[in-house]
Parts: structure tokens; C-alpha cells; sequence
């Protein structure tokens, strides 16, 4: 098997024996059966004759909380790739494990790789898992299902991945630690800087815009954030969004148009651009 | 083929390593040939761990240049015939010890067809047969350098870097482990023995090299370098102003009652003892014997500080 491979092999194999897989899926697993049993009880609200609501507007009020649960997962994978990732080169730095390992006709660049392979793999995999669970248990609960599920998968994952890439670079040189929180304020930053922009969008004050635009540029995780949230939004909000104009934009949870193609492009290119700083920094540091 | 064979199995031509102001090797240059044991002794700082890890590629030299078995350092595939054990031994702890050699074998790369052999006879030499199948977490540290030293040895590879390969073990482990050390040379494969434990050094090595403050200050043949005599004399009633007297008579280790001259040529032994008469102390014993390895190492300390 090519280095790179036993490298993602070993960080996935990490995870699952360290019982961080199984945690994560006990903790999913509760959230997804409370959460249902909480969709279940909207269909049984009554309203002051009696009725219960129409499928329309439970449809209408699912969609708007599964945007919040998915925000909750969003932040546990943010969370989780950060946390992971802050410590993956650098604590095997510091240990001396990566040591006997590099003396081995090994490339740093293929441990940089690997290492974020079986990241991303796990990123990628507890997302879809994740969405899956939840979203099933949502059109069990209340018949809803958003429009773009694919796509809302893709999303989540993509910010997920985009958190792991950013920890890693920060992990080739500062400690655990240092790297973990750096990426976790960075990821909050960028939410907020996103909300700032959005409200300079609902003003209309071009300088207010820009920091959403270079937030988005810097670190593309809240607009990431805003595709899986288009993703979940039913037509007949993005209808009411889009009459609102400006002021409907001045939200984080919601989204009137799906992410400009130019800024998935980008999106690629800082992926790139992430990994080609992880594995030069790591190539040039003393060990 | 035949240059490369015929190559040593070390070659370094005036490799300097700085960080930052500070010299970590100033200008190391020295061959080890093949199948030899090559120790590398100096006091704690000395730049012994900055070789090795020049060597194996894993810091880049300031200057110079250094070929292990004919390839320049860094090269990948010269990589699958080196064997490493850190001074900073850690592997993965939730792998079992087999799985941990597997890893190795793969990473070597060695064909799978070969690593179960390899992976036994590896656990075999160092004595883990027993803990194969345990998580490395329940390792005590000595239990953790046998497995390094079992990593370091799978592939059979021509040249092992072993920096210092006993630090976790007890006495009978470092027997133990200087066995080992003499079946590498008896099938041909160079070692290169990072150590400050001197009697080990001394037991186990063909050659040896002393550096201080990044510079070698002695290096040959055990027999080259312990040439001299050491007298070790049992006193009482010297003063501090008595013993810095002594200095005349060459490096002294001063042990309270027992003062050792760690090279003193003797036929000035009955010099050395009126003197010290002389000078108001009572001698008890003195016994000339040939010099140690710990002797040659003070002296040589002493002479580059002086």
C-alpha cells in the first residue's frame, strides 16, 4: 500500500481505537432520537380550535428548525475536524512518534496527505452519516424533506473539511493546542464576519459587505455554512426572502441564493492552496 | 552496484548544523565502514542526537555534505536499508506490537510475503514474542525501546542508527541489547551507537568518535584510544590548594578520598606519592591500571576545556 495510504489508513484506524467513531455515533444517535421524537410533537400541536396544523405549515416550521439542528452538526464537525486536526502532525512531533516513521523512505508530503485523507474520509463519512440519520427521522416524524439533501450533505462536509485543512497547516508548526484553538476562533470569526456582512448587505453599506466577502475568501466556512442552509430552505421561504429584498439576506440562518459558482471555484483553489502550505511547511521543518 | 557496495557505510565531509547563533556540529567529518561498530560518545549536548538526525535526513545540514552506503543523505530508497531507533522512542499505543512492526515492514517497504518472518524474528531478538499481541499503551518504557529496537531491525538493513538504544533498560536489557548490537556486526551490518554510557560503549564498539560542543575531539580504534594508564590513588589530608597542585601530574578526577589521574605515565607514580606527602597527605593505595574509556573521556573533556 503507498505511504499515503497507510497514513489515512492509520489516522482513520486512530480514531476508531481511541473510540472517538464510537462516541460520535452515541452522541448522533441521541440527538437524532430527540430530535424526532421533537419533530413527532409538532404534528400534534393544536391550535386554539382544536386542529392540528396543516402539513404546509409544519413543513414550514420543520424546515426552519432542521436549519438549526443542522447548524449543531455543522459545529460539531467544525469542532470535532479542528480538534482533531490541531494535534495530528504536531503531537507526533513533539512524542518522537513520526520519528522511526520518516526514517523510512517516506515523503512528508505523503504524510501531510494521508494524514488529511483519513480525516476527510471520517469528515465526510460522519456527515452523510449524520444528514442521513437525521434527515430520516425528520420525514418519519413530519413527512418533510428538504429540497437539496445531496447538496446539503456536500455542504456540511465541505466546512467540516475546510476546518480539517486549516488545522492542519496550523498543525505542521504550533502545538495541539495552539492550532486547535486558533482554528475554532477562526471558524467563529468567520461566522460572525459573515453575519456583519449580511448585515451590511441588508444596509447596504459596502464596507460592512467586504468583511463578509473577504471572511468568505479567507476561511470559506460560513459561506459554505450558507449553501447547506440553501440547501434546506423550502421555495416558499426563499419566496418570502426574496420579497423581503435586502433586509431578508441580514440573517445566518437563512440564504437566498445558492454560493456563486466563482466562490465554489475559489473554494477548490483554497483546498488546494491549503494542502500546498501544509506539506511545504512540514517539509521544511526540523524534526 | 560496485561503487555503491564498495561505498562505507558512513561519510561525512565537514557537516555543520547551526540553529539560529548557536553551533549544534561544527565541521564532523568521519567514515564507518561496513559491518563496523561505530560509537558516538559525548556529554549531554554535545550534538550527538543533531547527527543522527542530519544523517537520516530528518534535519537539513547548514553545511558539508554526508553519503550513507554511497547515497547522499536524504535519499529515499538508501531509507529502506537503514534501520532507526530514536533517542525519543514513542510508537503507536493503540497498536499491539505486531501491528506496530507491520507498520514498519510496510512502510520499509518490505513484501508482505516476508513480514510475518520478519515480525518474529524481530520480536525474538528483543524478547517480546510474549507481549506480541498486546496495545503498546501497556508497555513499560523498556518494553517500548525493545520494540523500537525490533522496528529498527526488520528488512535486515545494512546500517542501524541506535541512539542511546539502553537509556529505559535494566541491566540484564542491556546485555541484552549489546548481544544484539554484536549479531548485527557478525552479519554485516554497520552500527552506529549513539551513547554517554561509556562501559557499553567500550564493550560492544570496533571504533569510537568523542565530540564535544559539536566537534570531534577524539575518534579511532578502542586499543588507538586507550593507550595510556590511569592512576587512582585512596588519600586524606589534602587541601583544596594540595589538589590544585596535583594538576602538574595531568586530567584529574577528583572523588573526594579517591583522586584518579586519568592519564599519568607510570614511571612518575613514586613522583606523584612523595608529592603528595609532601604536600601533607596520607596515602592509603594507589593502583595504576590501563586507561578506561571513562578515563580517555574525562581527559579528553578536561584537556578541550583547558
Amino acid at each position: 500500500m503507498p505511504p499515503v495510504f497507510v497514513f489515512a489508513r492509520l489516522t482513520v484506524q486512530e480514531s476508531s481505537r481511541r473510540r472517538l467513531l464510537l462516541a460520535l455515533v452515541i452522541l448522533t444517535l441521541l440527538v437524532v432520537g430527540f430530535s424526532a421524537w421533537g419533530f413527532n410533537k409538532i404534528t400534534t400541536v393544536t391550535r386554539s380550535d382544536g386542529t392540528v396544523l396543516p402539513h404546509d405549515q409544519v413543513s414550514l416550521i420543520t424546515s426552519q428548525l432542521l436549519i438549526v439542528i443542522t447548524f449543531m452538526y455543522s459545529g460539531v464537525l467544525a469542532l470535532s475536524a479542528a480538534v482533531v486536526a490541531g494535534p495530528l502532525i504536531s503531537s507526533e512531533v513533539e512524542s518522537g512518534l513520526l520519528l522511526s516513521m520518516l526514517a523510512r523512505p517516506v515523503r512528508r508530503s505523503e504524510v501531510v496527505i494521508g494524514k488529511w485523507l483519513g480525516l476527510a474520509i471520517l469528515v465526510t463519512i460522519y456527515a452523510a452519516g449524520s444528514a442521513l440519520l437525521e434527515l430520516t427521522a425528520v420525514n418519519w416524524a413530519t413527512g418533510y424533506e428538504p429540497p437539496h439533501p445531496v447538496e446539503l450533505v456536500l455542504y456540511v462536509a465541505a466546512e467540516g473539511l475546510a476546518l480539517l485543512s486549516l488545522g492542519l497547516v496550523l498543525s505542521t508548526r504550533l502545538s495541539g493546542i495552539t492550532g486547535g484553538v486558533i482554528a475554532l476562533v477562526a471558524w467563529l470569526m468567520a461566522w460572525i464576519a459573515g453575519v456583519v456582512g449580511d448585515i451590511g448587505t441588508g444596509l447596504q453599506n459596502s464596507a460592512l459587505q467586504n468583511v463578509g466577502t473577504i471572511s468568505h475568501l479567507l476561511l470559506p466556512t460560513d459561506g459554505l455554512w450558507r449553501g447547506a442552509v440553501y440547501a434546506m430552505e423550502p421555495d416558499v421561504i426563499l419566496a418570502a426572502l426574496r420579497a423581503a429584498g435586502t433586509a431578508g439576506r441580514a440573517n445566518p440562518f437563512s440564504a437566498v441564493d445558492p454560493p456563486p459558482t466563482a466562490f465554489l471555484a475559489w473554494v477548490v483553489v483554497w483546498f488546494g492552496l491549503m494542502l500546498t502550505l501544509s506539506i511545504w511547511s512540514f517539509r521544511t521543518r526540523e524534526i | 552496484m560496485g561503487v555503491a557496495a564498495a561505498a562505507p557505510a558512513i561519510h561525512t565531509v565537514d557537516l555543520t548544523k547551526r540553529f539560529g547563533s548557536t553551533i549544534a556540529l561544527a565541521g564532523l567529518s568521519m567514515t564507518v565502514p561496513r559491518g563496523e561498530i561505530f560509537g558516538f560518545l559525548g556529554p549531554n549536548g554535545a550534538g550527538k542526537t543533531t547527527s543522527v538526525k542530519l544523517l537520516l535526513g530528518l534535519l537539513k545540514p547548514t553545511s558539508g555534505e554526508a553519503w550513507l552506503l554511497g547515497e547522499p543523505i536524504g535519499d529515499l530508497a538508501t531509507r529502506r536499508r537503514i534501520g532507526y531507533l530514536p533517542e525519543l522512542f514513542r510508537y503507536q499505543g493503540w497498536l499491539d506490537a505486531r501491528e506496530v512492526l507491520a507498520l514498519h515492514c510496510e512502510l520499509a517497504p518490505l513484501p508482505r510475503s516476508s513480514w510475518k518472518e520478519e515480525i518474529a524474528a524481530a520480536l525474538d531478538t528483543v524478547g517480546l514474542t510474549d507481549r506480541a499481541d498486546d496495545r503498546v499503551s501497556t508497555f513499560s518504557k523498556g518494553m517500548q525501546q525493545r520494540l523500537g529496537l525490533a522496528a529498527a531491525l526488520v528488512g535486515k538493513p545494512e546500517l542501524v542508527f541506535l541512539d542511546e538504544p539502553t537509556s529505559a533498560l535494566d541491566p540484564v536489557g542491556r546485555h541484552d541489547v549489546r548481544e544484539i548490537i554484536r549479531g548485527l556486526s557478525d552479519r554485516g551490518t554497520a552500527v552506529f551507537l549513539n551513547s554517554h554510557l561509556l562501559s557499553e560503549v567500550e564493550q560492544v564498539c570496533d571504533r569510537v568518535a568523542v565530540v564535544d560542543h559539536g566537534r570531534v575531539i577524539a575518534s579511532g580504534t578502542m586499543d588507538e584510544l586507550l593507550s595510556g594508564t590511569a592512576v587512582k590513588v585512596r588519600v586524606s589530608g589534602l587541601d583544596d590548594s594540595a589538589r590544585t597542585r596535583l594538576a602538574a601530574f595531568g586530567p584529574l578526577d577528583d572523588e573526594g578520598e579517591h583522586l584518579t589521574f586519568t592519564k599519568l605515565d607510570i614511571e612518575r607514580v613514586p613522583e606523584l606519592v612523595s608529592t603528595i606527602v609532601a604536600l601533607g597527605g596520607r596515602v592509603y593505595e594507589v593502583s595504576p591500571r590501563h586507561q578506561t574509556l571513562e578515563d580517555r573521556f574525562l581527559q579528553l573533556l578536561h584537556e578541550e576545556d583547558s
